[in-house]
């Protein structure tokens, strides 16, 4: 059903359900999102794509459009808030951007220049996190894993729809799993999809990295907010 | 009274150190030493990353020389997948993508050694203004060559953000090749100049400055240069096939100071002859030939090294000067401080003409840039050794079957050179301060001319974090200071 809501005041006109951050896309409005990928169902883990709907804060990519809702998603309060989520994914974890071969396609890096993010106000945790490298293919770097969770969700064995990837401990200390077994049966049109799919450098395929020269990698060739907006380069 | 002197730090290099020279009561030197006061963390810190990122994370230790750094490390990783055997090679494209960075990094280093820091004091000497023995004093007197010097560098920048992605710290380097050719429009553009870069003719006009403001300098202050800080030491640089320097491969050898082989190693097989030792007043350590012993076995690296390693220079106008360079000293190694200098500028040259070499070769532009060996070929180890602008450097790694780095060691130019640029303090300080009561600003600038000559990087030899300045003291017995320079 069509209907028509409000987002930073403009009249919009987009169907009934429809996830809040692509309605926003879909009429020039940019909201950061992470975990959120168009086309999967929603996860709703990251609250990078944090918007303020009829007054209260909510994820957009997890409320879907209703008839007269009143959205804001570009006030200083809201922009402050999103870049507050990112500075604490960035503290919670090791991203050394510097040296990470997902530098140049990574969502969390392309989100964070995006909003000119050049130092987090909070200390760094410098968490102790052990990396798993078992499987023939797949390196699992916990370091820079923001636990959106992609990986757990989206990518399974094709044969029997198990999960590759999990979690396992609570709180503060869970953390992904890789079932190695499942791993080494991906074909490596699989791994790279793996990788592709992890916003961050968590997932990466033994010894690939690299293979993009720079400038020419994700989003320096197109940036994350044109890609999200439609617009391509010129 | 016995004094100390402290210079505090050592400016117009690369790090955080500080010289301290010991007086007698009758003023003479007693001792002079270079404290190196960083700390080291780079080898811990890359283990337990995937192997394929060190060339990459390890670069970082510096800002200068992280080609050298990169490149070390990728034939270290090279050597763990087992690419660069004669079962897989690596690519000739891959292997001359790589050079062209070298070179180009050699060319810029220095470019920017030899012309910011070291032609200063050439024009204006060592006893000159502080505020004026500068870059910005060199601009004013010669706004014509500074022009130059820059447009030289741009083109070398320029090169390396072609190959690398960025002109400073980007990536190339794979596991068995590079990521990236050549197009024939980034050649033409080098080759022939646009509106930002200068053409390969003129870069190889510029880069014979160098040798021109070194020879004049030498005509007119001869004895100044031949007699300051001649200090004995073996000579080592990486040798091709034919026994002369080849900057990106080859064995390690070492030369006396008659030039005759006393070493000749695979670099693999470094540990076997070299070792290391340690102060407790310096993170620096003295690495030397293990059949020799510390004090016989020290060696001198970089530059002046590398021109008494080779027999000749493989390309036209550098092997001319390398000829002139070895005659001087009648074929016998050349241990005088100052000739580094004479060595850079040749080197400048060589680097161009080796660039224009490689921008007029076809094989530069072969699509065929990686080879991929396979997982049965993995071996977990590889020694990766470069002559980097300040002489060997050499990358060791170990990973373990998994991928992840277990080993890192790291011995760069400046550690190498560390025994001689304490000689090298010691014999300034007993040249220009023995029996001297009052201590001048050129007597402590001469020490910072001694070292400089080396173009040390105490960034790189400790892989410090962070930027740091140095620092040169004199002082008392009683421990007071009767002078200081701190930057």
């Amino acid at each position: 059903m069509t209907i028509q809501l409000t987002i930073d005041g403009e009249v919009v006109t987009t169907t009934e359900g429809t996830p809040l951050v692509e309605v926003a896309a879909a009429n020039g409005t940019y909201v950061p999102t992470l975990c959120h990928h168009p086309g999967s169902p929603c996860l709703g883990t990251c609250r990078v794509c944090a918007v303020r709907v009829n007054g209260a804060i909510a994820a957009s990519c997890s409320l879907g459009a209703r008839d007269g809702m009143v959205v804001e998603v570009n006030t200083p309060e809201l922009r402050d808030l999103r870049r507050t989520i990112v500075e604490m994914l960035f503290v919670e974890g090791v991203h050394n951007c510097p040296s990470c071969e997902k530098s140049g396609r990574c969502q969390l890096q392309a989100v964070a220049l995006d909003m000119r993010l050049e130092g987090a106000r909070f200390p760094y945790r410098y968490p102790d996190r052990e990396a798993e490298h078992d499987a023939a293919r797949i390196w699992l770097e916990r370091d820079r894993c923001i636990f959106c969770q992609r990986c757990v969700e989206f990518v399974r064995d094709r044969e029997t729809g198990k999960k590759i990837f999990s979690i396992s401990r609570r709180g503060e200390r869970a953390r992904i799993e890789l079932d190695v077994e499942l791993a080494d049966a991906m074909p490596p049109e699989q791994v790279a999809e793996a990788v592709d799919l992890c916003p961050v450098g968590a997932i990466l395929a033994k010894g690939v990295g690299y293979d993009v020269p720079i400038g020419q990698r994700r989003y320096e060739a197109w940036s994350l907010r044109n890609r999200v907006l439609g617009r391509r380069p010129s | 009274m016995v004094r100390k002197i402290v210079i505090d730090p050592v400016t117009r290099i690369e790090g955080h150190g500080k010289v301290v020279v010991h007086l007698d009561d009758d003023n003479q030197v007693t001792d002079a030493r270079l404290h190196v006061v960083e700390f080291r963390g780079y080898e811990k810190l890359v283990q337990g990353h995937p192997y394929w990122e060190a060339p990459v994370l390890l670069q970082r230790i510096c800002g200068i020389c992280f080609v050298s750094h990169h490149l070390a490390g990728a034939k270290a990783i090279d050597a763990m997948v087992g690419a660069g055997t004669s079962a897989h090679p690596i690519p000739v494209a891959a292997e001359k993508m790589r050079r062209l960075g070298h070179y180009a990094q050699m060319l810029q280093s220095h470019a920017t050694a030899y012309f910011y820091l070291v032609v200063p004091e050439m024009l204006f000497g060592m006893d000159a203004a502080p505020e004026q023995r500068n870059v910005l004093g060199l601009l004013e007197a010669d706004p014509a060559l500074v022009t130059r010097v820059v447009r030289l560098r741009k083109w070398g920048q320029e090169i390396l953000q072609t190959v690398f992605g960025k002109r400073m710290h980007g990536v190339s380097a794979v596991p068995g090749g590079v990521q990236k050719g050549l197009s024939v429009a980034e050649r033409d553009r080098f080759l022939h100049g646009d509106d930002t870069v200068p053409s390969m003719a003129q870069v190889i006009e510029y880069a014979q400055d160098g040798l021109a403001v070194f020879h004049d300098f030498h005509a007119a202050h001869r004895d100044e240069v031949d007699t300051f800080a001649v200090v004995p030491a073996l000579s080592m640089s990486l040798v091709g096939e034919d026994g002369n320097v080849d900057y990106y491969t080859g064995r390690l050898r070492v030369v006396d100071a008659d030039r005759r082989v006393v070493e000749d190693f695979a670099t693999q097989d470094y540990l076997a002859h070299m070792a290391e030792a340690v102060e407790p007043w310096s993170y620096l350590k003295f690495p030397f030939l293990r059949a020799l012993g510390r004090e016989a076995g020290s060696v001198r690296v970089g530059t002046l090294a590398r021109l008494n390693v080779t027999q000749t220079l493989s390309t036209p106008m550098a092997a001319e000067a390398a000829q002139q360079f070895h005659d001087y000293t009648r074929g016998r190694a050349n241990m005088m401080t100052l000739h580094s200098n004479w060595a850079r500028a040749i080197e400048i040259v060589h680097a161009a003409e080796l660039i224009e070499q490689l921008l007029n070769d076809p094989d530069l532009l072969s699509e065929d840039l990686r080879v991929d060996p396979g997982p049965d070929a993995w071996t977990g180890e590889g020694v990766g050794v470069v002559e980097a602008p300040r002489g060997t450097l050499l990358h060791h790694y170990r990973a373990d079957r998994d991928g992840a780095m277990t080993f890192a060691n790291l011995i760069v130019a400046t550690t190498q050179n560390n025994e001689v640029l304490n000689r090298t303090v010691r014999a300034v300080a007993q040249e220009q301060l023995s029996g001297r009561v009052e201590i001048t600003e050129g007597m402590m600038n001469a020490i910072e001319v001694g070292l400089r000559a080396y173009d040390p990087c105490l960034s790189c030899a400790t892989h410090a974090l962070g930027q740091m300045p140095l620092v040169v003291t004199v002082l008392d017995a009683a421990g007071r200071v009767v002078a200081e320079r701190v930057r």
